[in-house]
């Protein structure tokens, strides 16, 4: 999963620091992640896992970083 | 959707909505048949007397509340919404203008004991759908009456327990003064004089009917049928059909929704063209329902004042008003399905897609037919002529 993350994070998300660089708790808004980018990821995470993030998870805490990610995937695919 | 905590009588019909008339619906429309297991479950869940006051048994909700059920039951199941919002209309009649009579008190406590349901019977052969005219006549002889009526349709007329019913006070009366007949299972039969294979609303079961009934005197209203209609079973009807055709629209726009999200996740970083189109739907959809509930607002505080609103409710103003979100209303919830058609492709023109319009088109359009637009704006029209404010 946190490959999948990376890869959609690298694809979509317009860093400016290099993903594979990235440590699973790093800031991800402070690596450069803008809101719009966010939204394309979110949209390549709902396709690649086969969910939708509900409204309630629409927020900056979510996106924050790769394990943050993570935490909300495993919650919907839970579900 | 309002956030604030919801009743009781809204969330059961959340539950019911999405668990019982939902996945019914599929199969109601395509065999064109009662939505039975969804009525089972609107009767255990004592929603049938949501109206009826709580001294009576009932639930003692208002009319925004009704209004509420109608758009989330229309949400996932047009025939079961319509069906309840047909009998609340029923019941908002012998709520406000007979619940003093003996007759109508005891009756209403029956129905919220053993959640009857009541079918309207105001259509008739050789006067088409003008509900303020009647041919049929109340044949009375001191205590009994009898009364024959050849009813062009009776929505789900097989499946009622009682009905209420317009006839000619007298057989001398003229075509419009009317009274309001309630017959229960007992009193009356009824011969299905035709088939009912629609476009759409399949589920409402709505033939052709030739009842004969006979009862106690006492069973008349005593209230005109004239001020029923414009005080009570009119705007009800606009409002709880209007709640039916939103919820209808919202389902339409919600399938929209998903598709234009399932085309931007194909393709993250470009916004796919059907997302403009998807905002203007939303846009249509937010002013659609801003003027439903504006209406249904404005009827519940005139109807809860010390009045009952009799004054108001019965000026050219207001009928007006009430015609015009008839109007608006069944004209937005074919449109809004026709564009979310558009937009789905043909995804949603499929009948086996889970983006499927097929249904949702064919419920909205009978919204303009249901007491007929013409009719209306010809209405509408008149009364324009002599209202002076604005």
């Amino acid at each position: 999963m946190i490959e999948d993350i990376r890869n959609i994070l690298k694809e979509h998300g317009r860093l400016s620091t290099d993903v594979s660089t990235l440590s699973e708790d790093a800031d991800l808004y402070k690596a450069g992640l803008t809101s719009h980018a966010s939204v394309n990821v979110m949209l390549a995470l709902e396709g690649k896992f086969d969910v939708e993030f509900p409204d309630r998870m629409l927020k900056r805490g979510v996106f924050e970083s790769i394990n943050s990610i993570r935490a909300a995937l495993e919650e919907l695919t839970a579900a | 959707m309002n956030t604030s905590a919801i009743s009781p009588l809204v969330a059961a019909a959340q539950s019911i909505g999405s668990k019982v008339a939902g996945p019914a619906s599929g199969a109601v429309d395509r065999e064109s048949r009662f939505p039975k297991e969804a009525l089972d479950a609107l009767k255990e869940a004592r929603l049938l007397s949501a109206f009826v006051p709580r001294d009576l048994g009932g639930a003692g909700c208002g009319m925004r509340e009704l209004a509420q059920i109608c758009e989330i039951l229309g949400q996932h199941c047009s025939a079961t919404a319509m069906v309840f919002a047909m009998h609340q209309i029923q019941v908002a009649c012998l709520v406000r203008h007979s619940q003093t009579a003996p007759y109508f008190r005891e009756y209403l406590k029956k129905l919220a004991a053993n959640q009857n349901l009541i079918a309207s019977v105001t259509s008739e052969v050789g006067i088409g759908g003008d509900m303020r005219s009647s041919k049929c006549a109340v044949q009375s002889n001191g205590a009994r009456f009898e009364l024959e009526k050849d009813a062009s349709t009776i929505s789900y007329g097989a499946h009622a327990d009682d009905l209420l019913v317009t006839a000619r006070r007298n057989p001398e009366a003229p075509a419009n003064d009317q009274a309001l007949v309630l017959l229960q299972k007992a009193d009356f039969t009824l011969e299905c004089r035709g088939a009912w294979d629609t476009l759409g609303m399949r589920g409402t079961c709505s033939p052709p009917f030739l009842l004969r009934a006979s009862g106690g005197v006492e069973q008349i209203m005593e209230t005109p049928f004239g001020d029923i209609a414009s005080q009570t079973m009119v705007p009800f009807s606009h409002i709880l059909w209007a709640n039916c055709w939103l919820g209808i629209a919202t389902a339409a726009v919600v399938k929209t929704r998903a598709f234009v999200r399932s085309q931007a996740r194909a393709k993250p970083g470009t916004t796919p063209p059907s997302a403009m189109r998807l905002a203007e739907v939303a846009s249509m959809l937010q002013s659609f329902r801003a003027n439903v509930h504006d209406l249904a607002s404005e009827c519940e505080a005139l109807m809860s004042s010390p009045d009952a609103g009799v004054d108001v409710l019965s000026t050219i103003a207001f009928a007006l008003r009430m015609n015009n979100l008839k109007l608006a209303g069944s004209q937005a919830v074919a449109d809004i399905a026709q564009r979310c058609l558009m937009i789905c492709g043909i995804m949603g023109y499929k009948n086996d897609s889970k983006y499927s319009m097929g249904q949702h088109l064919r419920d909205g359009l009978s919204a303009a037919l249901m007491v007929s637009n013409d009719r209306i704006c010809a209405t509408n029209g008149s009364m324009l002529l002599v209202l002076k404010d604005d």
